[in-house]
């Protein structure tokens, strides 16, 4: 048995839900800014002490040993500052870096200290401290909650799907509109306005969620940002998978360059949980950090000179064991990376409050110890940038979080 | 017949079953409660007839020599390639170069195909084959309630074509289908040593630190699987289990895994490898497990699949998965106790689901998933469905068969789907374009939906442009897309 490389993309594709918001943020408006957020949720949890190695920890190696990233290494490590190191794949996000346009911030986490996927996924996705207990999303709650008479589009989109399967950090009181590429002849307009007016007399949910979709397709018609017809991945995927995480990163980036387009997105790629053979410098990892900092490159690209008021978010349920597993790869852990692109930031920084690898140092003498709350670092983001409200943030957006407070100066305007 | 017995009718080919073939809901309307249940006592529940199918491991071996030859013909093909180059001369890279590649290309090719432009690859012909026998069982039986009954539990206990490729079909068949009316002890054995679920989980490669083979090789374990079971399996997230429990369970789990698959005859088949086995005694839960080799993790699964945790989960999920994203508490109570009482009992289980009344609920709240929504639609209009559109179909709709993107399976909330509507009316009206032209739609509302047909259905269907517009909007009402 092995890996069916055919169906990753698909599978990708069908978890990789893009959301936007089409209004704009009133108060940053006021100060004659135009900003963009879109946060890239990577399920499965990334391992942070690959993406960003604490090279100058002088218990790194012993750690990790053949699998430890070193500015030494065959392929070595993108230095970022004297102590951290970038994961080779990523040569775009360190000339990002490198440009003041990428933050680092290590051995965060959210307030979740167990290790369910699922759990650690809807805490952060939620916002809230305890899993299950809502169903609504924190970016969702913050688009309703920012001054929505300022709408953008006369399509009258607010937010949008791409992609059948709604995920959690999108879903709330705001409306939702869902588009995704279409790969088979869609239904006529007739047959839609028709399935449209049956709804509204006996399911006002269907009729609220086809006129979405209908009232998004128009916009993605107008601005001609439909993505190419995909085709199934076949033999070796590392070609597809970067081709994929492009157009997805990609096209979100087309939307939100618009100038009477959305301003706030959402995007999620599966795929990060490396329990076996993770290949660090060379394999699974690897490609799938390449696929990313690819999407990166392809995102500012595509953002063009509204790249200087952007910011992305990227951000993962938890991180993985400080050793490396039975099989090669990481179990479930604690602490990762949190990481912040875009030409509106105060860049070039590693922004860590390091605990340090010694076994009595980990989590539990097994995690990376997280120093630094993820929802400081996006109370940050969102205050700063898009102007939200603090006490909002501490109550509806992120509830029960008055002592996390923002990370400051992320942003270069505030 | 009353009205109300064919409502009943209709609402157990709904939610129960798998929508109605046409003439069912009259066929059931007697005694719609009494036909679900006769379906339980049908022998040979659950199982499907599969005899030109490889089992699990003959598939994987199949999988491995497929792949073993197409590297070995791009090796050959390369090789070929690097020695034209070094004979021609530089510059006139020349005639000779390729007329070799292509010679080799053409050889990958047509290994690699077979119908259409389709790539013959063996590991998707074994998918395909196994969807088509699952399909066909779907769209035949005579309501489908023991077949949601396989799917239900597929799904609870989900591995993936993207990694198990070879294998996900057939463990459908040997670790589900025999048990789905069975005992769920027996199942979560079946399925935690599958080798479908051992790889797909990481156990196959789990071994004890203190192990002969983890001491000369100076490996760990891997925990993922003992965690998923905890989790997803059996009692259920949050339940007072902790990280120790979670590493001594991997413990009593370490050797389970199968054969390398490119091994002749028995490659692909379990092993308990004692090399790989943490010797010594587990406490998991409190409770010690001498070391016993395999039966150690044996014992450890047997006490989970009674735990009353467990029998909360299930049955919380079993309710949720029929009835509606927030159960009735009473009904959740019953289905707990049913699961307590007979010791995990599947079929009193399914029993006790049918003869309650919350069951029958007449709000229809919850949105059919995908798949189900998609076999209904070709069930009501008497067609069997190409495989490979089907499953295209699945995959546009979020619900590729057989690969959810994680363990946790396919969600059973109405908001993970709802989102999806505008692709399935797309699936909708291109089904209908090829079939409605030897339908009659305005009859299909009767069979398809009796009396739960809406007045501003029916008048939609009536008033619609086209037979294909009016069997569109048909598998798109509310009452349709609706469990």
């Amino acid at each position: 048995m092995t890996t069916l490389q055919i169906s990753r993309r698909n599978t990708l594709l069908s978890s990789g839900a893009l959301f936007a918001w089409a209004f704009l943020p009133k108060l940053a408006r006021a100060e004659g800014r135009d900003p963009r957020l879109l946060t890239i949720v990577l399920r499965g949890a990334l391992d942070g002490l690959a993406a960003v190695a604490p090279v100058g920890d002088p218990d790194w190696v012993a750690l990790r040993g053949d699998n430890a990233l070193t500015l030494g290494s065959k392929t070595p490590a993108l230095k970022l500052d004297s102590f951290f190191a970038l994961n080779p794949a990523m040569p775009n996000l360190h000339g990002m870096f490198a440009a003041k346009e990428a933050i680092v911030v290590h051995a965060a986490a959210t307030s979740y200290r167990e290790r369910s996927h699922f759990d650690g996924q809807d805490i952060l996705e939620s916002g809230v401290e305890k899993p299950d207990t809502v169903r609504t999303g924190w970016l969702n709650r913050l688009l309703a909650g920012l001054a929505p008479e300022d709408r953008v589009s006369s399509n009258g989109g607010r937010a949008f799907a791409v992609g059948p399967v709604t995920p959690l950090v999108v879903r709330g009181p705001a409306p939702v509109l869902s588009w995704s590429p279409r790969r088979i002849l869609p239904a006529s307009d007739d047959t839609v306005m028709r399935l449209i007016a049956l709804y509204r007399g006996t399911d006002p949910d269907f009729a609220r969620t086809l006129e979405g979709s209908k009232k998004l397709a128009a916009l993605v018609q107008e601005h001609d940002v439909q993505q190419k017809p995909t085709s199934e991945i076949t033999g070796a995927n590392v070609t597809q998978l970067r081709a994929y995480f492009a157009e997805a990163v990609g096209a979100a980036a087309k939307f939100l360059a618009q100038p009477d387009g959305p301003r706030v997105g959402a995007l999620a790629l599966d795929g990060w949980d490396t329990h076996f053979n993770e290949g660090i410098a060379g394999g699974q990892l690897a490609q799938l950090l390449g696929a990313l900092d690819g999407g990166l490159a392809a995102a500012k690209e595509n953002m063009g000179p509204a790249w200087r008021e952007t910011v992305i978010v990227l951000i993962t349920e938890f991180g993985r064991t400080a050793r490396i597993n039975g099989s090669l790869g990481t179990d479930h852990g604690t602490a990762t990376v949190a990481l912040l692109v875009g030409g509106a930031l105060k860049g070039g920084r590693v922004i860590a409050d390091w605990p340090g690898l010694k076994p009595a140092q980990l989590l539990e003498g097994r995690d990376l110890k997280p120093t630094t709350d993820i929802r400081a670092v996006l109370k940050g983001v969102l205050k700063d940038h898009l102007r939200a409200d603090e006490r909002k943030l501490a109550t509806n957006v992120f509830p029960s979080s008055n002592d996390v407070k923002p990370v400051a100066g992320l942003v270069a305007s505030a | 017949m009353t009205t109300n017995s064919q409502s009943d009718a209709a609402l157990a080919l709904h939610r129960f079953g798998l929508g109605p073939l046409r003439g069912s809901i009259a066929a059931i309307a007697d005694d719609p409660r009494g036909a679900l249940l006769a379906e339980l006592e049908q022998s040979g529940a659950g199982l499907v007839a599969a005899p030109n199918l490889p089992n699990s491991a003959a598939a994987s071996r199949a999988f491995f020599e497929f792949r073993a030859k197409r590297l070995a013909q791009r090796k050959l093909a390369q090789r070929a390639k690097e020695a034209a180059a070094k004979a021609a001369p530089p510059g006139a890279a020349g005639n000779k170069a390729m007329t070799a590649s292509a010679e080799a290309q053409t050889d990958e090719q047509d290994t690699m195909q077979d119908q259409g432009d389709r790539p013959a690859n063996v590991g998707v012909q074994l998918v395909q084959n196994e969807a088509k026998v699952r399909i066909e069982a779907a769209v035949t039986a005579k309501i489908g309630f023991v077949e949601r009954l396989v799917w239900f539990w597929s799904n609870h206990f989900c591995v993936s074509t993207d990694k198990s490729t070879s294998m996900s079909g057939a463990y459908e068949r040997e670790a589900i289908r025999p048990h789905v009316l069975g005992r769920f002890t027996d199942m979560l054995i079946a399925v935690e040593s599958h080798p479908a679920m051992l790889y797909y989980l990481d156990n196959a490669e789990s071994i004890g630190p203190n192990s002969v083979a983890g001491i000369n090789r100076n490996r760990g374990i891997n925990e993922n699987l003992a965690r998923e079971i905890l989790e997803l399996h059996t009692l259920g997230v949050r339940t007072g289990y902790t990280q120790a429990d979670v590493t001594r369970f991997a413990n009593t789990l370490t050797g389970w895994t199968f054969i390398g698959t490119g091994i002749p005859e028995h490659g692909g088949e379990f092993v308990f490898f004692e090399r790989f086995h943490e010797p010594g005694e587990q406490v998991v839960l409190g409770k010690r497990y001498p070391d016993s080799g395999f039966a150690q993790g044996r014992a450890v699964l047997a006490d989970l699949a009674r735990h009353p945790a467990t029998a909360r989960h299930i049955a919380e999920k079993f309710a949720r998965h029929f009835v509606a994203d927030v159960p009735p508490p009473e009904l959740i109570n019953r289905l707990r106790a049913s699961f307590s009482d007979t010791d995990g009992d599947l079929k009193q289980l399914a029993r006790t689901l049918i003869l309650a009344e919350e069951s029958w609920t007449p709000a229809r709240t919850k949105l059919k998933r995908p798949c189900e929504w998609h076999i209904a639609a070709l069930r009501l209009a008497g067609a069997h469905g190409r495989v490979a559109s089907f499953m295209a179909g699945q995959t546009l709709l979020g619900e590729p068969l057989w690969r959810p993107p994680a363990p946790n399976g396919f969600s059973d909330y109405e908001a993970a789907w709802i989102d999806g509507l505008a692709e399935r009316a797309d699936i909708a009206s291109n089904f209908a374009a090829r079939v409605a032209d030897r339908l009659d739609p305005k009859a299909l509302v009767d069979e398809g939906l009796g009396p739960l047909a809406s007045p501003q259905t029916r008048e939609a269907v009536a008033r619609a442009g086209s037979r294909a517009q009016a069997l569109a909007l048909l598998l798109m009402s509310p009452e349709f897309l609706r469990r």
